[in-house]
């Protein structure tokens, strides 16, 4: 008995530690660890110099902007609009809510190749609400040139991506606002808070973090995403070629260096923005005042 | 609280719970990888049944192509030996296609959009000797393909040679060479005329490729989404295409919309075929295979490519209605000196850094 007690430092009250971690470690090993190392190992024939030359030839540059560029806005848009969408389905009863809120997950579940023709069909000037947009349109004439190109240009692939990255947010922040005390509320309101103020000072600082995390799932989404882009792009160089297509086209050629290397790049930048993202969510969890 | 067991006295501690956490861990991590490691190693061989299967692996236009193939040649072969044989087929880009077998994939027989593709299969993987081109008759394709412009009915920009696409805002529509066959025939045939229009200034050449490629605003990844795009979102006023492809969007996709324009020159293109040497023979089936490809050379299979939009090698084979559609145009072949046979074209134009990525630099216009 004696030594059940001298190992009582690393004995765990709750059971099967070594079993899950075994279990996780090799799930993780497999399915994530494995691949990325084959990846990097691969770029690295391409020693340091080239995997540089690489990432700062022109139409690398372009081609991140792209990524980077419609990833972040897409990300935006779902942020606001998610959060949106998360209040409204959980703070106001209404007759197909219970419908509605099964629509936010068809995104997960469309295959995206399909999402993408439907929404390049749907986009193009010949389509609705493409057609609200194009030329000789009154809404196109806002635009300068007279009309606003959403298929095949910088905003389609935004579109695109705000759609397969919508459930994020939305999943992210519902549980928060589900758990939320309206008595809070109540009390900053019989204390004289107007409603924007009960909205900035209560609701706000509580749902930020969950809303940080959604923006983040979101853009990591659609960093990565290719199926559906690729129908709705337009895929010209320099303009619209989104970073991943990048890479195919080089697997295309084969050049296998070329392609693991800009995964690589892509790697690394969406690794340093998602550690931004979570120092800014720690900083603003520890300045709000919640754990 | 069962939780708790392992405490009571008088119960000896098990080794397993005795183990550091972080030893269990890994012994199970192990077990994990060793389990998936039988799982992986190879069975036993099967006793060779009577029914053999064949693995077709294509491109995305010839389904229905192969797939009256598949069934014509399982007939046939059972006619002449008794046995049953069932040929599955895959399809996709030509270039992941031919990556797919080089990663492993069991194909018996390749039949892809063009000879590069092949040759990296030979050249990368070595599962096919690099001479595979001359082991079949007719370049080792037994029918062939042209591009031709597919234009909305009436032909409203009048569009009638390769000179009209680089015309100031007229939008064409062909899907990008880099990841499409179909493509780069038709940049090819754009070239070869255009080196024809411009024999001693090969400046006005790549002038004329980039006026070209300005006026195309949509890059599809294949041939099938570059016809989408044309037919189903009426984008553009041309379609580059197959000349199969353009008989399909005549016929199904919009009846009285469209209309085929050929130009008087175009490029020879030759889908090729090959049995895919070192699976054939690890799964006993070269001999199946090889009468699988012969059998496209047959009055029967000529007959079938015909039917589906190929030029037949041997016209003679064709329905006369068949016949009636393929109009007579000038065709130039890889091998010209213009481009001097596949790996000096592939390298020169499609490779990184090669002229088609030159023609969109320096950036955006």
């Amino acid at each position: 008995m004696a030594h059940l007690f001298s190992a009582g430092k690393r004995f765990r009250v709750l059971p099967g530690f070594g079993l899950t971690l075994g279990l996780s470690l090799s799930y993780l090993g497999f399915l994530v660890l494995v691949p990325l190392a084959a990846v990097f190992l691969k770029a690295s024939g391409l020693g340091l110099s080239g995997i540089w030359d690489l990432a700062t030839a022109p139409r690398t540059l372009a081609a991140l902007k792209v990524s980077f560029g419609t990833s972040l806005c897409a990300a935006f848009v779902n942020t606001v609009a998610g959060t949106t969408t998360a209040w409204v389905l959980v703070r106001y009863p209404f007759p197909g809510r219970r419908f509605l809120d099964a629509m936010v997950d068809l995104p997960f579940a469309l295959p995206t190749a399909v999402a993408g023709l439907a929404l390049a069909t749907l986009y193009a000037p010949s389509g609705f609400p493409g057609s609200l947009f194009a030329s000789g349109s009154t809404l196109g004439s806002l635009f300068p040139g007279g009309e606003l190109k959403i298929a095949y240009a910088w905003p389609g692939i935004v579109v695109a991506l705000v759609f397969i990255g919508l459930p994020f947010v939305v999943r992210t922040v519902q549980p928060v606002l589900e758990d939320l005390d309206r008595e809070q509320e109540e009390a900053a309101a019989t204390l004289g808070a107007g409603r924007l103020r009960v909205f900035t000072r209560v609701i706000l600082p509580v749902l930020l973090p969950a809303m940080l995390t959604g923006f983040a799932l979101a853009f990591a989404r659609a960093l990565g995403e290719y199926g559906s882009v690729i129908f709705i792009a337009g895929n010209r160089p320099f303009q619209t070629e989104i970073a991943p297509l990048l890479i195919v086209t080089h697997l295309e050629q084969p050049d296998y260096p070329a392609a693991t290397a800009l995964a690589v790049v892509m790697l690394v930048m969406a690794f340093a923005m998602m550690l931004a993202i979570n120092l800014l969510q720690a900083w603003t969890r520890k300045r709000l005042g919640h754990p | 609280m069962p939780h708790l067991r392992a405490l009571r006295p008088g119960r000896a501690p098990l080794l397993w719970s005795a183990a550091p956490a972080f030893t269990r861990a890994l012994t199970v991590a192990l077990a994990v990888a060793l389990t998936a490691a039988l799982a992986l190693a190879p069975s036993p061989a099967r006793a060779a049944a009577p029914e053999q299967t064949l693995l077709n692996v294509s491109y995305d236009p010839t389904r229905e192509f192969y797939r009256q193939i598949n069934a014509a040649f399982a007939a046939a072969w059972s006619q002449k030996t008794g046995q049953k044989v069932t040929i599955r087929q895959s399809h996709g880009g030509s270039g992941a296609q031919a990556r797919a077998v080089i990663e492993g994939l069991k194909a018996d027989v390749v039949t892809l959009a063009l000879a590069a593709d092949i040759d990296t299969i030979a050249t990368h993987a070595g599962l096919l000797p690099e001479t595979w081109q001359s082991l079949l008759p007719d370049n080792s394709a037994p029918y062939t393909s042209t591009i031709v412009f597919l234009v909305r009915s009436g032909n409203p920009k009048g569009i009638r040679s390769w000179g009209d696409l680089a015309r100031e805002g007229l939008e064409v529509i062909t899907p990008n060479p880099k990841t499409s066959g179909a493509a780069r025939w038709s940049y090819l045939a754009a070239w070869a005329w255009a080196s024809r229009a411009h024999p001693d200034t090969p400046e006005a050449v790549l002038d004329y490729m980039r006026a070209l490629f300005r006026n195309v605003p949509v890059l599809a990844s294949g041939a099938r989404g570059a016809t989408t795009t044309f037919t189903r979102q009426g984008i553009g006023d041309v379609l580059l295409t197959w000349e199969n492809e353009a008989f399909l969007a005549l016929n199904e996709l919009g009846r009285g919309q469209f209309e085929i324009v050929v130009p008087d020159l175009s490029i020879l293109a030759e889908p090729p075929v090959a049995v895919v040497e070192a699976n054939a023979q690890a799964r006993g089936t070269g001999a199946l295979a090889r009468a699988y490809l012969e059998f496209l050379y047959s009055p029967e299979g000529q007959a079938l490519a015909a039917r589906h939009g190929y030029r037949p090698r041997h016209m003679e084979f064709a329905a006369p209605e068949d016949r009636a559609r393929f109009r007579d145009l000038e065709l130039v072949t890889i091998a010209d000196p213009v481009f001097g046979g596949w790996p000096r074209a592939q390298k020169e134009h499609f490779a990184t850094g090669g002229v088609f990525d030159r023609i969109y630099e320096p950036g955006p216009r």
